[in-house]
């Protein structure tokens, strides 16, 4: 009896202290100063109290609150801590008793960067032990920007525990980046063996120390510096991937822009200075898309980009098809009205768009699907919707192709525009090949506005940026040739992100117009041209 | 009416606008209006820079409504003619011209990029008009003819930067300096540079870099930032990118996964209006320094928030359902209200009885503080806040000066500058 009554004892006394200073860990959090709250965050994260997690997420997501004693209505109120619901409401820390809403006078905590990192490491060593892969993993990349000798005991265990043998590499990596600073050279040496496997740039950050004379160990100072240089290799064929992908990513938008243009220009031989508003109203019909999806299909709107592609290209194509039959087909074979007809329409259409929607740009949500990026090297990051875009140029170019070379309507298209006399004797309708043309390059202008609007602003004058380059890309390919098209728009996208590289964003647009006028200076025909009579 | 306008404008495109700025100087405004009195609104509606300014002419209309409800400015209503300077720097002094010599207007509230207000700053010194420019700048100008209701670098630029390196802020030790290619962001990052070299940050520790009006592609400049921040040191970027730049420059930032913990931007020229079309949840921790957070607590800007979302509702203005307020819609407000107050004092809406009233004029503004124009410089005395961005888009105030500063329109850390004196005489030097 005596004994059982001194276990009972015993428990409460423990279980009284335990929770005194895990109340003290949340009165610092939600009352402390900043350093207080960086205490208690170690504190949490050493101790490995899985308790405070929803604390913590709270923390991080603002969704935590205080009332100060007294706050209340009732003036002798306690000290409470809530954490607010998404769906409303709230429920009190600990106790977790749901509430209908915040109690009257508790505040918001607010935490600053230098909190929220040492949150985000707090939250990453809770998580190690986590059952969901995915926690685990973003805990390890979180550990591993920043890793701290006291946690070597629980990565320790977490390596033990790791199925996963990339989470497990993660940990062993982070392991390693601690070891580095241990004071027996074999475990150093075992530890740069390990290192030596990553392209990590906080790893390359840890061994500059080590690479330099602060390194009393001659060994330990050679393999480092055979380690840096190992992975100063990889990140600077990381930064070249880099460079390489962000000129093709823009060049598969220049093409994308510019294929409307190379139809209609290139094959039909008609100035288009409408050709920029094409794609504007693309984009407006992605951002209509959106807006249909906001309000009729809210559950499916990740997925309107998918139905905003068909609406854009035929909201162009119609609108093109509708200026072919009223003003363009009336003055084929004068090139000069033609130039200031489609000019004029185009002021048309960029007023109409601003009394509709506004002058001001309209805003365009990438979908979940297209935000975020895959790393491939640790300073190289691919962003989505960047990959999106370059898979469905490439997909509208397949198609184009298929369409001129493989079917009918290509034929005849490809027939009007070498003998225009020659095809209409041999039957073929020059005036709905025309039209059908021009709707055709129109409606890839409307696919080009409805991808760029996933990467640019969408507003009335979006046209205006993209006409000249569009104008660049087909002339400097070559007049009439779509394979010149796809030559001229990447290789601009790659040579002026190359320049730009180098000497900035300002010098990059200069140079590449310099180059180009001496280009077609040298060179009128473009870079791919027609051969024989036709040309 | 229209038959004056029509003949007025007949006579200025064949070139006798010289005359016609003559008679502007020898009648005064006040008598060009019978009955009300004109005020000038002169921001982009249209362009690459109409995401930032189309707020302020709704906001000056508000402004200008409240004062006529009131029953108006020395008992006669005020009467706003806005004009559409569309993102056009020569156009904008074009629009100036005409407000002032046109529409005889007795004050002009606009401009919000330096270039613009450089554009504009002869036709009011020619003309001896009124000018109220209600955005944060680069400094290095005094006009008579002028009042800036937005911050001085020592207001915004310089306290941002000492807060990155306080130990609350990371301890920043490398900067990028990141701006669109004008003179705003070229002068500002001269001076952080010159501030910077005082703290002892070595010229290999800044890393200046411009893009163009209207960029839309991020990509280059962040694989450089990201390049830069590697190299060991704790690396803040300083954006003074400005206008629609901005959504791509934050997408792209978000899309390659740049956080605040390892590598914050602070940023001069965003506020709650430009990051309305952004997702800003992988954004959380961004910073901003401003004058002014719509997330500020006090009954002012309560009342101030409540104003802007009933007037935003009533005239169905776009984005209406999520009415937001920023720093430079605060300093128009504030600009107009010292103006409607000077003009009481000085009983005339005449430039140089106006410019004497300006004098030591204060409003209690929503930033919760009652804010001062300075006795000589034409500067207000402001205080200042430093707020990380929100999962809602909405900025926390992480850091704040205890009350009001004075501006320094010359800023100490330029050479020369020491020299100059602190309150224009007559014309802008």
């Amino acid at each position: 009896m005596t004994r059982l009554l001194f276990f009972l004892v015993f428990f409460a006394a423990t279980a009284t202290r335990l929770f005194a200073s895990d109340a003290q860990s949340l009165r610092s959090l939600a009352l402390g100063n900043n350093d207080e709250k960086i205490a208690a965050l170690e504190k949490i994260a050493a101790e490995g109290k899985s308790d405070f997690l929803p604390v913590l997420e709270a923390l991080r997501e603002d969704a935590l609150y205080v009332r100060k004693a007294g706050a209340g209505a009732g003036t002798d109120d306690p000290e409470a801590v809530f954490v607010a619901l998404p769906e409303g409401g709230a429920t009190k820390v600990w106790t977790k008793e749901r509430l209908a809403a915040l109690p009257e006078g508790s505040e918001n905590v607010t935490i600053n960067n230098r909190v929220r990192s040492a949150l985000g490491n707090a939250l990453a060593a809770l998580r190690l032990s986590s059952g969901d892969r995915d926690l685990r993993r973003a805990a390890v990349d979180a550990l591993l920007t920043a890793p701290r000798p006291e946690m070597l005991a629980s990565i320790e265990r977490a390596i033990l525990r790791e199925s996963d043998p990339k989470i497990r590499r993660r940990l062993e990596t982070t392991r390693a980046m601690i070891l580095i600073h241990d004071a027996d050279k074999s475990v150093r040496l075992r530890a740069l063996g390990v290192l030596s496997e990553t392209s990590d740039v906080a790893v390359r950050r840890l061994l500059d120390p080590l690479a330099s004379s602060a390194e009393t160990d001659t060994e330990v100072r050679a393999a480092a510096l055979r380690v840096t240089r190992t992975i100063d290799e990889r990140l600077s064929r990381g930064e070249i991937l880099g460079r390489i992908f962000s000129g093709v990513s823009l060049g598969s938008i220049l093409l994308l822009a510019a294929l409307g243009l190379a139809v209609i220009y290139g094959l039909m031989g008609v100035i288009n200075m409408a050709h920029g508003e094409f794609i504007m109203i693309g984009a407006y019909a992605a951002y209509v898309t959106q807006n249909a999806f906001r309000n009729y299909l809210p559950t499916h709107f990740d997925w309107y980009p998918l139905l905003a592609l068909p609406v854009a290209f035929l909201a162009s194509a119609l609108t093109g098809v509708f200026l072919e039959r009223i003003v363009v087909r009336h003055l084929y074979g004068r090139p000069l009205e033609t130039l200031l007809a489609t000019w004029g329409i185009s002021l048309g259409l960029i007023q109409t768009v601003r009394s509709i929607f506004g002058a001001q740009n309209v805003a365009v949500e990438n979908p979940v699907w297209l935000s975020g990026g895959i790393e491939v090297y640790s300073n190289l990051t691919l962003p989505y919707n960047r990959l999106a875009i370059l898979a469905f140029t490439a997909a509208v170019l397949g198609a184009l192709v298929a369409l001129l070379g493989g079917t009918r309507l290509g034929l005849y298209v490809r027939a009007v525009t070498q003998n225009r006399p020659m095809a209409r004797c041999l039957g073929v309708s020059t005036s709905r090949v025309d039209a059908l043309g021009f709707g055709l390059g129109a409606g890839l202008a409307g696919l080009a506005g409805c991808a760029l609007s996933q990467v640019g602003n969408v507003g009335p004058e979006l046209g205006q940026t993209w006409i000249v380059d569009s104008f660049m890309v087909v002339v400097l390919g070559g007049v009439g040739q779509i394979a010149g098209t796809v030559y001229a728009a990447l290789g601009l996208g790659v040579l002026s992100k190359f320049i730009e590289g180098f000497y900035g964003a300002v010098l990059a647009k200069i140079a590449i117009l310099v180059m180009i006028i001496f280009f077609i200076q040298k060179r009128p025909q473009g870079i791919f041209a027609l051969k024989g009579r036709v040309a | 009416m229209k038959r004056r306008s029509f003949i007025a404008a007949a006579i200025k495109s064949l070139g006798a606008a010289a005359t016609l700025s003559a008679l502007a100087l020898n009648c005064p405004p006040s008598l060009a209006a019978e009955g009300t009195i004109k005020v000038g609104v002169l921001h982009s509606l249209s362009g690459t820079m109409a995401i930032s300014e189309t707020v302020l002419k709704d906001v000056a209309l508000m402004s200008i409504d409240e004062i006529n409800a009131k029953g108006g400015v020395l008992g006669r209503k005020l009467e706003a003619v806005v004009v559409d300077p569309a993102s056009n720097w020569p156009l904008f002094a074009e629009k100036a011209k005409q407000l002032l010599t046109q529409d005889k207007v007795a004050v002009v509230f606009g401009c919000w990029t330096s270039v613009s207000r450089k554009s504009v700053l002869p036709v009011f010194e020619e003309l001896n008009g009124l000018l109220f420019y209600p955005v944060q700048y680069e400094g290095e100008e005094l006009s008579k003819n002028v009042f800036y209701t937005g911050a001085a670098p020592n207001q915004q630029a310089i306290p941002a930067v000492e807060y990155l390196m306080s130990k609350d802020g990371g301890e920043a030790a490398r900067f990028v300096l990141l701006g669109t290619d004008y003179v705003y962001p070229r002068t500002t990052n001269k001076i952080l540079k010159a501030f910077l070299k005082s703290k002892g940050v070595a010229d290999a520790d800044i890393l200046e870099e411009y893009t163009p009006f209207g960029h839309s592609d991020y990509q280059t400049v962040i694989a450089n930032i990201k390049k830069f921040a590697s190299a060991g040191k704790k690396t803040a970027v300083i954006s003074t990118i400005n206008g629609d730049s901005n959504v791509p420059f934050y997408k792209e930032l978000g899309n390659q996964g740049i956080k605040a913990t390892d590598v914050p931007v602070v940023a001069f020229s965003v506020g709650e209006e430009e990051l309305r079309g952004v997702d800003t949840k992988p954004l959380v921790g961004h910073l901003a320094a401003w004058n002014y957070f719509m997330s500020l607590k006090n009954p002012s800007n309560d009342a101030f928030r409540k104003q802007w979302a009933d007037y935003a509702n009533a005239k169905k203005l776009p984005g209406a359902n999520r009415p937001l307020t920023n720093d430079p819609m605060e300093a128009t407000y504030i600009g107009i209200h010292l103006w409607a107050q000077a003009v009481e004092k000085a009983q005339s809406v005449e430039t140089d009885k106006v410019i004497a009233a300006m004098r030591g004029q204060s409003f209690k503004a929503p930033d919760g503080f009652t804010v001062k124009m300075d006795e000589k410089n034409h500067h207000l005395h402001k205080p200042v806040f430093v707020g990380e961005i929100r999962p809602d888009g909405q900025f926390n105030i992480v850091w704040k000066t205890p009350g009001p500063i004075r501006a320094q329109p010359w800023s100490p850390y330029l050479p020369g500058n020491s020299a100059k004196k602190d309150e224009p005489d007559g014309k802008s030097k």
